[in-house]
């Protein structure tokens, strides 16, 4: 094979992801990064619309059963994590994780948040990470306030602030912003020329530069073409994203993860994203599938894109807003609820563990009679994460992390 | 102060591109400030088909809309009918989204055809300043009509009536939780105990934090709280809009800033006298005039000209237009684009000053189908870190130039600059005429040989969209 087509071959393999990467899909996710230093790895990921814990990991119990009557009479799905609780079906590709201790699972946990079970309120107390929203509580998200305060926490390696949409790293520790599904062609004479009217404005070249780093680097699809033919080629792909709706959108959560393994095995120390679609109020035995597979597909990705030395350094918190209402609605599925659970994976953790305590599931034992009642603050478990794997101490956590969380006793989260 | 700068007084290109929408090859910039203010005070120039509806129709359309919900709820499940009232519902509600489209695209319609460019301009900083998003679909389908009926009007009036419109929306009421504020000692709390209704200082601390006073100025949590109490009462009605229920208010008088409201049976005409009197304070006129500078001229904007605005805010009450006359008689505002003086566009000035000088026709914004202006428009702001009026908190968008010159931010407008211009013009126009149009006569020569130099017009026009000259104003 000749240079010419090697170089085809090789811009038409990138073409192609940049065609999938510029769908203008709804699930277009920017994922935060900043560096410090130390080896140990944080990913957060926040679960968009309100994880129903008690599906996911479903206990083997008879009053569940009655409250449940079509989703807890499903097929057992055979992959059976403690005491009959069974893991969904659409999880089996962690199962090998759970089975080499490298997934866990909190369950009854919930944010501060009570009785009103609103998605955009519920976020904002994920993200923000405080005891309130009103009265005189910060404006910035408690992954940013972590970073703050990070002992030998080395900032020269973290850039500008990005244009983040994420409260959870908002704030004034620098945190690099990326989307990887931002994706352009340009000539090689483009990008002289841009080069060359950005000349004498050292800010805006600089981020440019950066950009095309990191576009380049499998973030997107940026490159400089020099064949005319297959410029035109590219161009009309560009065209064609902008008036129809990409086949690629459905994996755009795995370039998400694939673009933060990256960062995480170079620089990078902290990572987040989100994953949306649990709010899953009709035919929830359908419609929680895609969200599951999406949250397996994003943590394989992260394995296996960190490599096997970085991933026994990573721990990763998948979180939500709120859990469901214990009781299947009239439709099939569940309304917001409050007690939810959080996701645990990672080299780091101790696996095959369920921490947590489960409420029952008598009318009396639930939340206002409806939700699974919350027995533990998830800001704890997250805070414990935090010190195990950056040495924060007690009076930050609780103080500056997560004002007005007591971080207790610890519950033994990483290995 | 550069001895150079200190007479100059207007420039018809700055004008445009740092107190305008920029430059548009049909339209005309303005002569002139006399010219700027006349249009600020005058009527404002209509569009052809660009209306925005009442909110008293606002309530009709969502009381239909949420009729056909309610029936196709209650009929029976499993039925043909059931499926065909939902039919129709969705339908309904897909109507409402491509309403919301048509919305964003007359708004962008009047950015790009508008003679009063500076009036679009300070449209878009006060919706900013009463950041207002919905968090359900009521409200999503409410948002831009508060920004209509409740910010437009007010530009070029007194900012107390601003205030009390826009503060006092039953969308601000939603978005500030003050819908959900009750007096813990009113009527309706002792009626039912059981619930521990109480109040929600969200509204009364943004009101005095961002949208009168300012943060760390001369109010305490003790304000925060009387001004909470006397809001109680405050709530959105479906049907009437935003109402005051006096059961539902905390009893007796209070004390806001040293100044007893509400003496005494409370009325809302309490309410609006405690808002024009936090309007028409010293902190106010200090706080709105350093946002407006710092949006308009600079980040770190010229102290005599922060004096000088805050005293005509004083002088005339608020009155807007002298403020921004203020600000358009002073040499500072004037100041060329240099290394940290002027602004890098947020990417919605972005955006919509390249529709401007690539004359994106009329009718093709105003008739634009919902999914292309999200792929055109939603997507790609989103992607540059600015989702169409959709700010994280009530603070809005941030005024820093380091929060938008970003790695993403530049990737994401070389995305679109390389794209969207071709999928909107069918012919793009030749990147040499195109700098003069954008860039006016004092192009720099690096752009105007790029733009010469690309190999083709989709690169050519994207470099002059990304250059520097035109990014920043």
């Amino acid at each position: 094979m000749g240079k010419a087509d090697m170089n085809r071959r090789a811009f038409l393999g990138r073409g192609l992801a940049m065609g999938c990467s510029l769908a203008a899909s709804p699930l277009l996710t920017p994922v935060s990064f900043a560096a410090t230093s130390g080896e140990n790895r944080l990913v957060v990921i926040i679960l968009r619309g309100g994880l129903d814990g008690l599906d996911l990991l479903q206990p083997a119990d008879p009053g569940l059963q009655l409250l449940r009557p079509t989703l807890a009479a499903r097929k057992p799905s055979g992959m059976e994590v403690s005491g009959g609780a069974m893991l969904h079906k659409s999880c089996a590709p962690l199962w090998p994780l759970w089975r080499s201790g490298e997934l866990a699972f909190v369950q009854g946990v919930s944010t501060p948040y009570r009785n009103k079970r609103s998605h955009f309120d519920g976020q904002d107390y994920l993200e923000a990470g405080t005891t309130s929203l009103s009265g005189t509580g910060p404006r910035d998200g408690w992954l940013n306030r972590m970073l703050q305060n990070m002992p030998g926490s080395e900032m020269s390696t973290a850039y500008a602030v990005g244009a983040d949409p994420m409260l959870l790293s908002r704030g004034d520790a620098s945190v690099e912003t990326w989307s990887p599904d931002v994706g352009f062609v340009l000539s090689s004479q483009g990008a002289r020329l841009l080069e060359l009217t950005m000349e004498r404005d050292p800010q805006m070249s600089l981020a440019m530069s950066r950009a095309l780093l990191l576009a380049g680097e499998g973030g997107g699809g940026a490159m400089a073409v020099d064949d005319a033919s297959m410029m035109d080629e590219l161009e009309g792909m560009m065209d064609a994203q902008m008036t129809t709706n990409g086949k690629g959108a459905a994996q755009a959560h795995v370039r998400v993860a694939e673009f933060a393994a990256q960062q995480l095995r170079d620089a990078a120390r902290v990572a987040c994203f989100s994953i949306g679609g649990w709010d899953t109020h009709a035919n929830q035995a359908k419609a929680l599938q895609r969200p599951l597979t999406r949250l397996s597909d994003s943590l394989l990705a992260l394995k296996s894109g960190v490599g096997d030395k970085v991933w026994s350094r990573t721990t990763v918190l998948a979180m939500t807003e709120f859990g469901r209402t214990v009781a299947e609605n009239g439709t099939k599925g569940t309304d917001h609820g409050t007690g939810g659970m959080m996701v645990m994976a990672g080299g780091a953790i101790r696996g095959q563990q369920i921490h947590g305590q489960l409420a029952g599931f008598e009318e009396a034992d639930l939340y206002q009679g409806r939700d699974l009642m919350p027995t533990d603050d998830v800001r704890r478990y997250a805070a414990w994460a935090i010190r195990e794997s950056f040495g924060l101490d007690r009076a930050a956590l609780e103080s500056v992390v997560f004002p007005g969380m007591q971080l207790g006793d610890a519950p033994g989260l990483l290995a | 102060m550069n001895e150079e700068h200190a007479e100059l007084v207007f420039d018809p290109d700055m004008a445009q591109t740092r107190f305008g929408y920029g430059r548009s090859p049909l339209v005309p910039g303005p002569r002139d400030v006399d010219e700027m203010v006349a249009q600020l005070r005058g009527t404002e120039e209509p569009l052809a088909g660009v209306r925005f509806p009442s909110d008293e129709e606002m309530r009709e359309r969502i009381a239909a809309l949420m009729g056909k919900r309610r029936v196709f709820r209650s009929a029976a499940e499993g039925s043909l009918e059931r499926e065909r009232l939902q039919k129709q519902y969705r339908a309904a509600r897909r109507a409402a989204f491509q309403e919301i489209a048509g919305w964003t695209g007359a708004t962008l319609a009047r950015r790009v055809w508008s003679r009063d460019g500076l009036r679009e301009r300070l449209v878009a900083f006060w919706a900013d300043h009463f950041s207002a998003p919905g968090k359900n679909e009521r409200y999503k389908y409410t948002a831009p009509s508060h920004v209509a009926n409740a910010v437009r009007p007010h530009v070029a009036g007194r900012f107390e009536e601003m205030l009390i419109a826009a503060a006092l929306h039953p969308q601000m009421l939603h978005y500030l939780d003050q819908s959900t504020s009750i007096g813990p000692n009113s009527p309706f709390a002792k009626a039912k105990p059981e619930k521990h209704l109480g109040l929600n200082e969200n509204l009364a601390r943004e009101l005095l934090e961002l949208h009168t006073l300012g943060v760390g100025s001369s109010y305490t949590q003790y304000d925060v709280r009387q001004l909470a109490e006397l809001l109680s009462g405050l709530t959105a009605h479906p049907n009437k809009g935003t109402v005051y229920v006096t059961k539902r208010t905390e009893p007796g008088s209070e004390t806001v800033l040293g100044k007893e409201y509400g003496t005494r049976r409370s009325r809302i005409s309490d309410v609006e006298s405690a808002l024009r009197d936090l309007a028409r304070h010293p902190d106010t006129a200090r706080h709105l005039s350093r946002k407006l500078a710092v949006h308009f001229v600079s980040e770190t904007p010229d102290e005599d000209l922060l004096v000088s605005m805050a005293a005509r805010y004083l002088e005339t009450d608020g009155d807007l237009v002298e403020v921004v006359e203020a600000m358009l008689r002073h040499p500072a505002s004037w100041h060329p684009v240099e290394h940290g003086i002027g602004n890098f566009k947020q990417p919605e000035l972005f955006v919509s000053s390249a529709l401007r000088a690539l004359a994106v026709p009329l009718d093709q914004l105003l008739t634009v189908r919902r999914n292309r202006l999200d792929q055109l428009l939603g997507t790609p702001l989103r992607t540059m870190g600015q989702p169409w009026r959709q700010p994280i908190g009530p603070d809005g968008f941030s005024e820093e130039d380091v929060h938008w010159i970003t790695a993403q931010g530049m990737a994401a407008r070389l995305q679109w600059a390389l794209s969207v211009p071709t999928a909107l013009v069918g012919d793009l126009p030749d990147p040499r005429a195109f700098v003069e149009t954008a860039l006016g006569p004092n192009a720099p020569a690096a752009v105007r040989f790029a733009a010469g130099a690309a190999e083709n017009r989709r690169e050519g026009i994207a470099l002059v969209l990304m250059s520097p000259g035109f990014q920043r104003v």
